[in-house]
């Protein structure tokens, strides 16, 4: 066992690029299920237009990648303006089946053959990026103590965890607002925020966008650090892990879906390459190698349902400002 | 804590001893394959060529039953050509210009590539006829899903559940039929029988020891939503685990000739089920309605508490639906997997469109379900004569969403549920 290099990868990846995507694709959800109480469960398009915004504008109308980000983001709002409007009137579960379904939809156009041409295929987008990384200040890698990064992991890392910072920033000044107070109140009773004359709906429409545009930033980083769109990154797992990462954190707090995303990443990661290097040095003989990555489904289901059954408030939320339930 | 680690640890013990001898086989090396069929023979004495671009080249020639296999060294990319000069008289292929394909196998994988022969269907068949086809193809397809709707809509129905886990019942039943079947080696009707059985004691199991439980610490229903997601996705990836990745077929019934009814071709095996699934669907819809239990259902799903103390026994009622509703979807996984094959995530790949069936119906009635599965059966079978048919299933969810647009309550429900 090289618990060294087990260490390494855990701590790369715990600051890495997926923990930053996950946390942004956090942070708007935080603002929709923690804040608002919608369940959303389609994050994956907004992640998925966002990615695909860019990618198209770059590869297939040759814009530039300012202008590509532009439209990601029209798109993540036409987006979540097209799935509110049916929904937002209707009980909960009925966003969550919709977004779902939406999410399903666009991830079969996306990777679909007639739409090759434009979205790539199963193939998706690749190696459009170089603009961004043509920007790049570091010029060798980075190694402190066990992390290790390559010059564009950590020029994309240095660029995510800002934006994170930033996005986070955000929700700390707007959920002090009296918009956040209006929104937290829609979350503990509906009915009781409607007879003060709000409404309701445009409330959760604003907050179903915000946190859709926020979300979609993660798309972003996703598409430029792996310089590649793949429509099957963007399935309801990516979705799922969001929630884990949220709620492993603590919904409804600001730190909430940063500290989610280290802790689950760096968890994950340890878990899967400790189980890895046990199985290639011969510990752990029952279990195959390409068996290992399953693995890593059976800790994300068992702690989305232990976190929710035990701890629904996380690491660092509040259980008294979670009450949620079906309204 | 200690209920639900022994469930877990039940359930996975159960896989390991149930499919055990089944993960080794899914390491063996990588395959390409195929068949090549004039009709519903098979072509013997095709030649076929695989070949990737580090040198590697192997020629096949197809046995009597038009089948050809080739190992090749590793995962990678290749090129499959045929030869079409080694193609018999009198056949051809469907699409001329495409002789070669350009397969990615993945590690531990066997591909399949298919050529296929005869004129193309879209033109010796007129729009009629193949609307008829489809019609029928998506009438078995509906009446498939709604097997599984129903048990979705009634558990929601009595317990206000959105069970995002109730594919993988569905996928339960499929598995357990093909261990009955191919690893027992029983009659492949009493392997579906048996794996209805067993789908009922485990759907069962999991509203006795893990739902109830739930209910009773008082843990909210959206709280139970992520927690049926949570369930799901371990479950799904246990059953990858055991049973592989690769899609299998069961030992009877795996290839069977299709009957011409007129212009329609349907297999045996589709009209049987077929009318089986409408056998179960009408004896469930007379036992919801006649008996004192679909009452006490429909009671319970108005008002537990009140129900509760008109002295229905709610708990128990509770478990009979989860029973039933269990073991419909498990016959629902047989069913289409009978012809669609044996796959890990067949049952999460139905759950959306289950989710659309009982939407279109009317969350939480059994009727409803019924109506709207068979709609959305139909309508993305049909479909395919607009849209590509790698796009019918995105048909169905953007009318799930038109739906909700416009009568959120469903075709038959009643709109006090809802908002």
């Amino acid at each position: 066992m090289d618990w060294s290099n087990v260490f390494s990868q855990a701590f790369t990846q715990g600051i890495g690029v997926q923990a930053v995507i996950f946390a942004i694709a956090a942070i708007g959800l935080n603002v929709q299920f923690g804040y608002t109480g919608l369940l959303n469960f389609g994050q994956a398009a907004f992640l998925a237009v966002a990615a695909y915004g860019l990618g198209v504008s770059i590869a297939f109308a040759g814009l530039s990648i300012w202008v590509g980000l532009l439209i990601g983001i029209a798109a993540a709002v036409l987006l979540a303006l097209l799935l509110g409007i049916p929904t937002l009137r209707l009980r909960a579960d009925y966003l969550a089946i919709v977004t779902i379904a939406a999410a399903e939809i666009l991830r079969l156009v996306f990777r679909s053959v007639t739409f090759n041409p434009v979205f790539g295929g199963s193939d998706g987008i690749n190696r459009f990026a170089d603009d961004f990384y043509a920007l790049n200040p570091f010029s060798a890698g980075v190694k402190i103590g066990p992390i290790d990064f390559s010059a564009n992991d950590m020029w994309i890392v240095v660029v995510g965890w800002v934006l994170v910072a930033f996005l986070s920033l955000l929700v700390f000044l707007m959920m002090r607002s009296p918009w956040g107070r209006v929104i937290k109140a829609i979350r503990e009773d509906e009915d009781a925020v409607r007879s003060l004359g709000k409404s309701v709906y445009a409330y959760k429409m604003q907050a179903l966008i915000i946190g859709g545009v926020m979300g979609c930033f993660g798309g972003f980083v996703a598409a430029i650090a792996l310089q590649s769109i793949q429509p099957d990154y963007y399935g309801t797992e990516l979705t799922f892990y969001a929630y884990a990462v949220l709620i492993l954190g603590g919904a409804a707090r600001v730190l909430g879906p940063i500290v989610g995303s280290v802790v689950f990443w760096f968890m994950l990661v340890f878990i899967d390459s400790a189980l890895s290097n046990a199985v290639s040095s011969g510990a752990i003989t029952f279990i195959q190698s390409t068996q290992v990555g399953q693995i890593r489904y059976w800790i994300l289901g068992l702690a989305l349902m232990l976190l929710m059954i035990y701890r629904p408030q996380g690491i660092l939320g509040d259980k008294k400002e979670l009450s949620l339930d079906a309204r | 804590m200690r209920r639900l680690l022994l469930m877990i640890s039940a359930v996975a013990l159960a896989f390991m001893a149930v499919l055990g001898g089944t993960s080794a086989a899914f390491a063996a090396g990588e395959t390409i394959g195929g068949v090549i069929k004039s009709g519903q023979e098979g072509v013997a004495g095709v030649t076929l060529n695989v070949s990737d671009e580090e040198g590697f080249t192997e020629d096949v020639i197809t046995d009597d039953a038009g089948e050809w296999v080739v190992e090749v060294p590793g995962a990678g990319q290749y090129l499959v050509t045929l030869q079409t000069e080694t193609l018999p008289p009198g056949v051809s292929l469907t699409n001329p210009d495409r002789t070669s394909a350009t397969i990615v196998v993945a590690k531990g994988q066997s591909k399949s590539v298919l050529f296929p022969t005869g004129e193309a269907r879209v033109s010796s068949e007129s729009t009629l006829d193949r609307a008829l086809q489809l019609l029928v193809d998506g009438i078995v397809f509906g009446l498939t899903i709604a097997l599984a709707a129903v048990g979705l809509s009634l558990i929601f129905g009595t317990t206000g559940l959105t069970n995002f886990s109730h594919g993988e019942l569905v996928t339960f039943g499929a598995l357990m039929a093909y261990f009955f079947n191919n690893l027992l080696g029983l009659p492949f009707l009493v392997a579906a029988a048996g794996a209805m059985l067993a789908g009922g004691l485990f759907g069962y199991l999991q509203d006795r020891f893990f739902w109830r439980w739930l209910r009773k610490r008082g843990t909210g229903l959206i709280a139970m939503l992520v927690v049926s997601i949570g369930l799901g996705i371990l479950l799904r990836y246990i059953y990858l685990f055991f049973f592989g990745g690769t899609t299998k077929q069961y030992a009877e019934f795996s290839g069977q000739a299709g009957l011409a009814l007129g212009p329609v071709d349907v297999t045996p095996k589709a009209l049987i089920a077929g009318g089986v699934a409408i056998v179960f669907l009408v004896a469930t819809v007379l036992w919801l309605r006649l008996t004192r239990m679909g009452k006490a259902s429909r009671a319970i799903a108005d008002n537990p508490a009140l129900a509760s103390a008109s002295g229905i026994d709610v708990n128990r009622v509770v478990s009979i639906i989860w029973m039933a509703g269990a073991a419909l979807a498990a016959l629902s996984g047989i069913i289409y997997s009978l012809s669609n094959g044996i796959s890990w995530q067949q049952g999460f790949q139905l759950l959306l469109l289950l989710f659309a069936g009982v939407t279109l119906g009317g969350l939480g009635t059994a009727v409803g379900a019924i109506v709207g599965s068979i709609i959305v059966g139909t309508m993305i079978q049909v479909s395919t004569l607009f849209i590509p048919s790698e796009l019918k299933n995105v048909g169905a969810l953007a009318v799930l969403i038109i739906i909700l647009m416009i009568r959120p309550q469903g075709i038959l429900g009643r709109s006090e549920r809802v908002g």
